[in-house]
């Protein structure tokens, strides 16, 4: 048997094989780059010498297009950013908007928000997990994942009418409410899916295949980690337990029993970990909060900044004169200054920065995004190692290139 | 340590430096020559009880008309003080030199060329700049306030070198586009 493990498939025999440099371009339509990334690897035999990628082919101008949009039309952007965990973005921009505006949000607002960010949690996490693992070379746990996924985008359209592009947040609260048979349903959900995460786990967890792929890869230290600007799962991985969500900043993370995730090597597997205990607390939160929500209304009292409600607009002047100068000219008393909020995305940590001058629109949007600096931390984690080991660390940093490219 | 104790430190060492602190709901924006930003920025990362050790963004603000056209913001954070602070490097229109924080956090490196691209800010000792969103021969700096939304009418996109070509070549073969 230790005849085998000396033969030319050990890691170390592999990396003395050497041969003339090799520049392979990877991308931008590859299956496992997750979108239009381009990575131009020069290798030494199979070994990574260096890795630069190129970003930019899902460029859409959005923070150029911001500044031309009253702050309701840019709502639906940021659906595109980050499209497999849209509602998450949603609320990322609500929440740095109203923080800006200083409006205070309702109480039952705060809960709806908190489960639907975590449904976009467990969404986004059960497509990265499919994805990466299809990439690793498991196809069943693909399908699996695909299964519950299909349950919560179904639970998404009945609150509002889309799986993917949800736009469902408003400035200072929600479209609509939630109902109790919806609820319902998403409890009963809850009730099955730590049974789910056990089997994605029997599949996976202790397969040799996996864990020899992801064990030991794109290593890097906590202290390099937080230097790159990681942030997120990608960061908790490494042990740091930094996490947006404590600040008490937004949500109710503060009302439910709850902990931050982290691992302790940095390397694929822990991040894997990670995401995985993750699924288990958001599934946590979501049940503690429907036990919690109170009866109450959806929409903040802050007249200058929200939407009246549909039923008063059609039936009173003063509000529909109110929407429609919301509406097509944006908020008119917004007071000035600069804000930087940042809120945490399934990905990591997205930032809204702004820079407001008092009239309807933003003179500044940025969007801190956490696949951007993901991406451009890739090289210093495949560097030095095998090409085949490139794919376990691009899945491992969870990007989604709408969001880096913006 | 709050943000404005961190400010008066600070501006004990480098009180030259510092042009002007504004707060916004508990923000506080410290706006500083661009000279000595490297410099600033390691003092802010070194200090043991400020410990700015996460870089969570980079990005440039344009004001035409102002005096100091272009602001380079460095948006600081510390995961184990759980403090921010953000820094502004003031810039003038005519030079949009600086220099890089690459040596201090790596992560600065994909920011820095983005406000690079968007921006035209030169960032002094950056190991790899170039443009990242947008294409390798774009003309101009888009996120400028003078560049308009739409673009230029009397400039049109070239394309690539290749794209180029083949233009030629159905020039050549007389291939109409449909």
């Amino acid at each position: 048997m230790e005849k085998f493990s000396e033969g030319p498939g050990n890691r170390e025999e592999t990396s003395r094989l050497s041969s003339n440099g090799l520049t392979l371009n990877i991308g931008p339509q590859h299956p496992a780059t997750h979108g239009v990334l381009r990575l131009v690897v020069d290798l030494d035999g199979e070994t990574i010498v260096k890795c630069t990628p190129y970003v930019g082919y899902l460029h859409r101008g959005v923070e150029k297009l911001s500044e031309h949009r009253n702050y309701m039309q840019i709502l639906p952007f940021t659906d595109r950013l980050d499209y497999v965990s849209a509602m998450s973005n949603n609320i990322g921009y609500c929440t740095a908007v109203e923080k800006m505006f200083g409006i205070e949000l309702p109480e039952r607002t705060e809960y709806i928000r908190t489960i639907i960010g975590e449904m976009s949690r467990i969404v986004n996490h059960l497509l990265w997990l499919a994805t990466h693992a299809l990439d690793i070379g498991a196809m069943t746990v693909f399908l699996y994942c695909f299964r519950e996924r299909e349950k919560l985008l179904d639970l998404f359209e009945r609150l509002c009418g889309a799986r993917l592009t949800m736009s469902y947040t408003r400035i200072g609260g929600l479209k609509n409410d939630v109902d109790e048979q919806w609820l319902k349903d998403l409890y009963e959900f809850t009730d099955e899916f730590p049974m789910r995460i056990e089997q994605y786990e029997t599949l996976i967890d202790k397969n040799r295949i996996w864990l020899k792929r992801t064990k030991g890869i794109g290593v890097i230290s906590a202290e390099e980690a937080i230097n790159w600007g990681l942030s997120g799962p990608t960061l908790r991985g490494s042990g740091v337990p930094y996490d947006i969500r404590t600040d008490m900043s937004y949500g109710v993370y503060d009302k439910v029993k709850w902990q931050v995730c982290t691992g302790k090597n940095g390397d694929v597997y822990d991040r894997y970990r990670v995401r995985m205990e993750e699924f288990r607390q958001s599934n946590s939160i979501i049940r503690q909060c429907i036990d919690q929500i109170p009866e109450g209304p959806i929409m903040a009292d802050a007249p200058k900044f929200t939407l009246p409600a549909k039923d008063k607009v059609l039936s009173d002047m003063e509000h529909l004169i109110h929407h429609f100068v919301l509406v097509t000219k944006g908020p008119q008393t917004a007071p000035e200054g600069e804000l930087y909020v940042a809120t945490e995305v399934p990905k990591g940590e997205l930032g809204f920065f702004f820079v407001s001058d008092g009239t309807g629109k933003p003179y500044r949007m940025r969007i801190r995004s956490p696949s951007f600096v993901h991406v451009a931390a890739l090289p210093r984690l495949c560097e030095g190692e095998l090409i085949a080991d490139l794919i376990s660390n691009i899945g491992s940093i969870d990007i989604v290139l709408g969001e880096c490219d913006r | 340590m709050e943000p404005l104790e961190i400010v008066e430190r600070l501006k004990e060492k480098y009180f030259s430096e510092i042009v002007d602190v504004t707060q916004f709901r508990e923000q506080v924006f410290v706006s500083v020559k661009s000279d000595r930003i490297t410099d600033i920025c390691r003092y802010l990362h070194d200090e043991p009880d400020i410990h700015m050790d996460f870089l969570a963004d980079i990005c440039g603000v344009d004001y035409p008309g102002r005096k100091y056209r272009f602001e380079v913001l460095y948006n600081l954070y510390s995961i184990k003080f759980r403090h921010r602070l953000i820094v502004k490097a003031l810039l003038t229109e005519e030079d949009p030199n600086i220099n890089s924080v690459v040596p201090i956090w790596n992560g600065a490196n994909c920011h820095e060329r983005e406000a690079c691209d968007m921006y035209g800010i030169i960032f002094h000792g950056h190991p790899d700049l170039r443009r990242i969103l947008m294409p390798e021969d774009w003309e101009g700096f888009p996120q400028r306030k003078d560049y308009p939304l739409k673009g230029r009418e009397d400039w049109e996109y070239k394309g690539f070198e290749e794209c180029k070509e083949l233009h030629n070549h159905d020039k050549e073969w007389n291939i109409q586009a449909s």
